[in-house]
């Protein structure tokens, strides 16, 4: 072989090399590093003290780590739920040739591009009793008004659920609009003929036709529902109290300010284990696009 | 056909077309039509609440805004919340306002934006050009990466950066920044040049050019559209970012939004609402100009970003 | 000048085997076009000559000398591409001079060569525009010139005229048959249509499941094709195949259709056996005294000619009728084919007899 050619064939492999690096230490190496230190009794710093599971144990035993899963169910389908209905409902109602449609569009998407750390502020700053629209709603007449759902130990979940879904719908409306926008404008004409009002087109129709675009926005939805943390933080603290604790912010405390890695490490782990769970079928439904 | 005939026929066509256009304007204004903007309507109303009340708070007095309510707009304007989110609030140690973070904030995107696009459109171009063997694989383990949780790896990254002795610096969060942007930014390149036929890859072959002239000469200058949608996304979620920057940034390095949280969540004594508004826009000001600026470019970004594969 | 040997080619892509141990010799100045259905190899083929496919054994040589290993520039070779695969960056001056400047051409000799190549192509006015700004005519040109000032020993093209509309196509397809004449280099043209084949070869190799069928010049493999596919695959309408049998006077009889083959048709040993006959419309007349009868069941007239097709009890032949005879469905006929222009094939194997 010529030794030009020899370098045409190693060239790619070298460009690659960041690429390379980044998924062997970035992410597979930390990934397993992590796995490690949850079975480690690291608390500072990481220990070589082999205990099995009983961070897992340990885990499951806190009290702080239970609501947090629990609170990341219920905002979970919460979350998803809302955004989905509504995002379709957006995109569809928008899709109906109404005038302003490039205004509409700009005022649901915006939100997406400010931060969840903006995001969470302002709606605290709105969902304040005493202040925001608790007081504002006062003022206008009707004096025995509250809302004080964000320092409600009950209730603080949900501001976070109003403020984040308020962030996100814009999103989901414009990938489903992208989709609802590809499909064949011929399947309309023919629902015409046979007389098939549009709101069963929609539903029964052209939903099943998005099946590709709504697994898309299921699977975006499901993991910045794992992530969430900025949301929180800004919005809640996790507050009042411990009451709207997330898993993400459980890791984060315990590996930064209460230094315990070993049991963080074991929360990293578990919270893995839905994204995985979610990732399997995807991966497997591509490759099995890929092999056709 | 005589004329006479004609003569008589047209005001029959004339009036059927009339009744024609009749029911289409009469459809116009169907209650369905009517329900339809009024759920839009009321929806961007929910929409723009926030930044209403933001907008209208950061100008008002705290002796307004006690008096009147969030809603109402403000009656003797003033810019002084801005000057004080600015210049003299307190963020943690300092008391310098936000233009510190936002002078961080830049340092931090620029480098950000730059090399993760350098290294994604590498990367997407190697991979759909020259196809290594296990790159595919390699590929999809950096794809299923991006969705895990950043909790998952932050420690290690830690120890890793600390080790390195880098550990709270400028380097190091822009190279945590490289690693989980690289990703997203992959993909889009991948993708891109997938869409670009590969006889013109062929050709360059044949004229005797080798991997990094074929991507210098001829597949970066054809890569604008992307490369461009793909600063937009990098920009906006570098520039947005908390957790990363919390953790690896240091001290001197804080962006915008960590500071911005310091401020809003950690005075003590009377929270003064209107610099925290102020505040809060002007941590939104960049991506949220960018986004306004750059219009049909940024849903182009989603549109590319979610269509995975 | 030089010609390409091609040695027990085996190429595997994907883990199918596309080419299996091909033997080819190209002659130094021939138009030697790879005709074939999609999926046979050709294309396979052609980009393996051009270094762009990796051979998984054998040996390809080019000018005498081995280039099986060698990267596609050493090749001396030049290309052209089915959607031509111009730099859309690039003007057309810098697209035909991008290859030259890489192997470090000094830069007189490349403007030398490109005023040259811009000058035999019609190209001198366009030399400063993008690509984006040319018509699909003038992009096919600048993808010619481009190869053309490689100066190359062989110049490969892969299906050039198949992006082009129909006119056009014979526009360009004239062009390069002219080139052809003038520069005298070796040329290897892949294509699908059969026309192009025909028109532009000085040999065809009939290609099927990566196996050459036949190499011939196109009189040859028109007339003479040797077996059932390549006969089927040239000519249009397609040649008429009729299962019959070959008594033992050499007579070949199928029901109501009976003729005995001329000499050159078969070879002299093919008696007493199952065959199939083939025959080509413009070799069956309806004529008045002609010896077999039949119905005609479809007419399509073409313009210039109509083809007839004729029900012959359980077989139908098309006819090349090129006078204004009026025929319609159902007419009863009679017709005669020309038993020294048709060929016998083996019934199992589909090859000539």
């Amino acid at each position: 072989m010529t030794a030009r050619r020899q370098l045409t064939k190693i060239t790619p492999y070298t460009a690659l090399l960041p690429m390379f690096v980044t998924v062997l230490v970035g992410y597979i190496g930390a990934a397993v590093w992590t796995l490690g230190m949850s079975m480690t009794a690291s608390r500072t710093f990481p220990s070589s003290r082999f205990i099995g599971l009983a961070q897992y144990e340990r885990l499951f035993d806190n009290e702080r780590w239970m609501l947090s899963l629990h609170n990341l169910a219920l905002y979970g389908v919460l979350f998803v739920l809302a955004c989905l209905v509504i995002g379709f409902l957006l995109a569809v109602f928008i899709d109906q040739n109404v005038t302003g449609e490039g205004v509409l569009r700009t005022v649901f998407l915006y939100p997406y591009a400010m931060s969840f750390v903006a995001t969470g502020l302002v709606w605290q700053w709105l969902l304040q009793p005493g202040d925001g629209i608790d007081s504002a709603i006062r003022m206008l007449g009707w004096h025995d008004f509250t809302l004080g759902w964000i320092v409600d130990q009950d209730m603080a979940i949900y501001t976070v659920v109003i403020a984040t879904v308020w962030q996100a719908s814009g999103l989901v409306m414009a990938l489903m609009l992208a989709g609802l926008r590809g499909v064949d404008p011929e399947i309309w004409k023919a629902a015409r003929l046979d007389g098939i009002p549009a709101w069963r087109v929609y539903l029964q129709i052209v939903l099943p036709m998005l099946w590709p675009t709504v697994a898309t926005v299921l699977l975006l939805l499901a993991t910045a529902v794992v992530k969430l943390y900025d949301a929180v933080v800004a919005m809640t603290q996790g507050g009042p109290g411990t009451a709207s604790e997330v898993p993400a912010k459980f890791i984060m405390d315990h590996l930064f300010l209460r230094s315990n890695v070993g049991l963080a490490s074991a929360g990293a782990v578990v919270l893995l284990v839905p994204v995985l769970a979610l990732l399997a079928p995807y991966a497997y439904a591509r490759s099995r696009k890929e092999a056709a | 056909m005589n004329v006479n005939s004609i003569a008589q026929r047209l005001p029959a066509a004339a009036a059927g077309e009339q009744s024609l256009a009749r029911s289409r304007s009469r459809r116009r204004i169907t209650a369905a039509r009517i329900g339809i903007y009024a759920f839009l309507f009321t929806a961007a109303l929910f929409f723009l609440l926030p930044l209403y009340v933001m907008i209208v708070t950061s100008f008002k007095t705290m002796d307004e805004i006690r008096r009147s309510g969030i809603f109402a707009l403000p009656l003797a304007a003033t810019l002084e919340p801005w000057r004080q989110a600015w210049s003299t609030v307190c963020t943690g140690a300092a008391c310098e306002g936000l233009r510190t973070g936002f002078a961080n904030s830049v340092a931090i995107a620029v480098p950000s934006t730059i090399l993760p696009i350098l290294i994604g459109a590498i990367n997407g171009y190697a991979l759909s050009f020259w196809r290594p063997r296990y790159a595919n694989l390699l590929f999809g383990v950096l794809m299923a990466g991006a969705f895990v949780p950043v909790q998952v790896m932050i420690y290690p990254l830690v120890r890793v950066l600390a080790l390195a002795g880098v550990f709270g610096s400028l380097p190091a969060i822009v190279l945590v920044h490289l690693v989980f942007g690289m990703p997203m930014m992959t993909m889009l390149f991948r993708n891109y040049y997938c869409s670009v036929p590969h006889e013109l890859f062929q050709a360059a072959r044949v004229d005797g050019a080798g991997f990094w002239r074929i991507f210098v000469r001829i597949m970066l200058p054809m890569s604008l559209p992307i490369i461009v949608v793909a600063a937009i996304i990098q920009v906006t979620g570098v520039w947005n970012d908390y957790i990363l920057g919390l953790v690896f940034a240091g001290r001197e390095n804080l962006p915008m939004t960590v500071q911005l949280n310091n401020v809003i969540n950690t005075t003590t004594g009377t929270r003064l609402y209107n610099v925290n508004m102020a505040a809060t826009i002007l941590t939104a000001l960049v991506p949220l100009t960018l986004y306004f600026a750059s219009g049909r470019w940024f849903v182009r970004g989603i549109a590319a970003g979610a269509v995975k594969g | 000048m030089a010609n390409v040997n091609l040695r027990k080619l085996n190429i595997k892509l994907g883990g199918k085997n596309i080419i299996r141990d091909l033997d080819l010799q190209v002659e130094p100045g021939e138009f030697l076009v790879l005709l074939g259905p999609s999926g046979c190899g050709k294309s396979t083929l052609l980009h393996s000559i051009a270094g762009l496919v990796d051979a998984d054994a054998g040996s390809i040589e080019i000018g005498g000398r081995d280039m099986t290993d060698a990267d596609p520039s050493e090749r001396g070779i030049g290309m052209v591409f089915q959607s031509y695969a111009l730099y859309p960056t690039m003007s057309v001056q810098d697209n035909m001079s991008f290859g030259l400047k890489i192997a470090g051409t000094p830069k007189a000799e490349i403007k030398r060569r490109v005023t040259d190549a811009a000058a035999m192509l019609q190209l001198d006015a366009l030399l400063d525009r993008k690509p984006s700004q040319l018509s699909g005519g003038q992009r096919q040109r600048v993808a010619i010139g481009r190869a053309l000032v490689r100066q190359a020993q062989v110049f490969l093209f892969d299906e050039p005229l198949s992006n082009l509309d129909a006119k056009l196509r014979a526009e360009l397809r004239r062009e390069l048959k002219l080139l052809h004449q003038n520069l005298g280099s070796t040329m290897i043209y892949v294509t699908h249509d059969q026309v192009e084949a025909m028109t532009l070869a000085s040999r065809i190799v009939v290609m099927q499941g990566g196996q050459v069928q036949q190499i011939g010049t196109p009189l040859e493999v028109y007339e003479r094709p040797a077996n059932r596919f390549v006969a089927g695959f040239l000519g249009a309408p397609a040649m008429a195949f009729v299962d019959g049998e070959l008594d033992g006077e050499g007579r070949f009889t199928a029901g109501e259709l009976a003729l005995t083959p001329g000499p050159c048709c078969c070879a002299a040993d093919a008696r007493g056996r199952a065959a199939v006959l083939g025959v080509r419309p413009e070799h069956v007349a309806i004529r008045a005294d002609g010896a077999m009868r039949g119905t005609v069941s479809l007419v399509e007239p073409m313009g210039n000619h109509q083809v007839v097709w004729i029900r012959c009890g359980a077989h139908t032949l098309a006819s090349l009728v090129h006078d204004d005879a009026a025929h319609a469905p159902g007419q009863a006929v009679r017709f005669g084919v020309d038993a020294n222009r048709v060929s016998l094939f083996d019934p199992q194997s589909g090859n000539r007899l």
